[in-house]
């Protein structure tokens, strides 16, 4: 809990240092995510990829986005001028909202200090995850109207009904994960598993849904017909340009990194190193925590890996297609997850 | 003055000043993202009063799901001023005179709840924790939380046929 009565200045700096480099580590993340799915999308065509900038064209991101930055920008005149910057920066403050709540790891130890790898421990964690993914719908339809485009008005609202109708599979998803977990403190379920076995063992069908729904969320193939250059030219970005269009895109990647630290952190176990018992291990000390942290960054790099084998794999659905998926299908089906878990967990206990 | 106070006085002023932009602005669609400032101002209030589970939820259902829906509705309908019916001065002055009186019954009823208030705001009211909420709901209040759960699913079946029609 924080203590808001006393402004405890060492604790506030801790703070601010801690998000500091956990903002800046996500958007490196992201920015080599752009890289790697280049690399992987040559890889899957038969291609080479990037390859001219540094060895291995490793500096590719850099030269992308210098190249945004140097890029002239153009706000056009028939558009809301404050809202068409304010779509851009919302995308992306909703996007590095979520990464709050994620246990990076175990506690550290440093100057006589116990430091937790975690920014906020609120006893809501997944609530609060929640609800910065429902507000992430504010970014796309803000910028889309704005633009005062009808591609980019008709994008921003295939978006947002997206969003919106994933949401509730999603949330029921997650109903069916608390029941279990009997917490909704990121950091109490990851503790839970680290002790006992990950949820992915409990909740196999809960986890598809929500990994479709996170899919979905991400405006990622096949859901990204808010994107559909064949029918809507460019989707809700197309008049933007310069860093602002840089911020959507790059919003798209910051967002695939955390929802795969929340699938991660919820489902497989979060910081837990699989076949080791960190009980037996406590006199590592620091080591334990950091190699905690790389067990969970290599669990996120699959899943970022997984999101992008599915974009260049298959094709995007058609709109009613997606709809019928959504309401039809996916939260018919957790519902009845959240009914049999519910069930089992009132059989389990008497 | 401490951190409370100051976080308090910042987020009062916050959702005051953004609920008359509500009023005031001209473009509906400023109007509707005001009110969502005016929601995140109330939440924060929420969780001074350590109710971290209503302040989320108030995100979530105003904030999250019942906003965009405005936002979409005033999008598509694509309202400007030009549109904007003009009343007449009577009906100004009626509305004007409304307003007055209903701030007048606000105001009195917050000074005589005043005295009230006092003791249960300096304790360290954990009711907004979820499991305490949690726990009321499901015992003390366990009739009115289901007959509202059953209003509500009357009023999605309802919506669903006037959609289908």
């Amino acid at each position: 809990m924080i203590h808001l009565l006393t402004i405890d200045w060492l604790l506030m700096l801790e703070k601010l240092i801690l998000i500091a480099i956990i903002v800046m580590f996500s958007l490196l993340v992201a920015m080599y995510s752009t890289y790697a799915e280049r690399k992987i999308a040559a890889f899957m065509q038969d291609r080479i990829g990037p390859n001219r900038a540094g060895p291995f064209g490793i500096l590719q991101p850099l030269a992308d986005g210098g190249k945004l930055f140097f890029k002239e920008e153009i706000i056009p005149s028939s558009s809301n001028k404050i809202l068409f910057i304010l779509g851009p920066s919302l995308a992306m403050l909703t996007a590095m909202m979520t990464c709050a709540v994620v246990p990076w790891s175990t506690d550290l130890h440093l100057f006589n200090k116990t430091i937790p790898l975690q920014i906020a421990d609120v006893n809501i964690g997944i609530l609060y995850v929640f609800a910065v993914v429902s507000l992430g719908v504010y970014g796309i339809m803000i910028g889309g109207w704005a633009s005062n485009n009808k591609f980019s008005l008709l994008a921003a609202l295939r978006g947002a009904s997206q969003v919106i109708s994933y949401e509730l599979a999603m949330g029921i998803a997650f109903i069916a994960l608390l029941m279990l977990t009997g917490s909704l403190s990121l950091r109490t379920i990851v503790e839970q598993q680290v002790t006992s076995h990950w949820n992915i063992w409990y909740q196999p069908l809960g986890f598809l849904i929500f990994f479709v729904c996170a899919l979905a969320e991400c405006n990622r193939t096949p859901f990204d017909l808010s994107e559909a250059e064949s029918e809507l030219n460019m989707g809700y970005h197309q008049e933007y340009s310069s860093m602002k269009l840089g911020f959507y895109l790059f919003a798209e990647y910051v967002n695939m990194f955390i929802s795969s630290a929340i699938m991660a952190t919820l489902y497989f176990g979060g910081y837990d190193i699989p076949f080791f018992n960190e009980a037996a291990h406590t006199d590592w000390g620091n080591w334990l925590a950091i190699a905690g942290a790389v067990c969970f960054m290599i669990k996120i790099s699959i899943f970022i890996f997984t999101f992008m084998w599915i974009r260049w794999t298959v094709p995007r659905f058609r709109y009613d297609q997606l709809m019928t998926l959504g309401w039809k299908k996916l939260i018919p089906l957790a519902l009845a997850n959240m009914l049999i878990t519910g069930a089992v967990v009132l059989w389990m206990h008497k | 003055m401490t951190a409370t106070e100051i976080l308090f006085w910042f987020l009062s002023a916050l959702a005051l000043f953004s609920a008359l932009m509500v009023l005031i602005s001209k473009n509906p669609v400023h109007s509707v993202l005001w009110l969502i400032v005016v929601f995140f101002a109330i939440s924060g209030h929420y969780i001074l009063l350590n109710a971290q589970f209503l302040a989320i939820v108030n995100l979530i259902v105003y904030a999250g799901a019942i906003m965009v829906l405005f936002l979409f509705v005033i999008m598509l309908m694509n309202l400007n001023n030009a549109s904007e019916p003009q009343r007449n001065s009577l009906i100004k002055l009626a509305g004007v005179v409304a307003g007055c009186l209903l701030l007048m019954v606000m105001v009195s009823a917050v000074r005589s709840a005043g005295e009230i208030s006092h003791s249960q705001a300096t304790s360290d009211g954990g009711i907004g924790l979820i499991e305490n909420l949690g726990t009321v709901l499901f015992t003390q209040y366990v009739v009115p939380f289901e007959i509202s759960s059953v209003l509500f699913l009357s009023a999605m079946v309802g919506a669903v046929v006037i959609g289908k029609k």
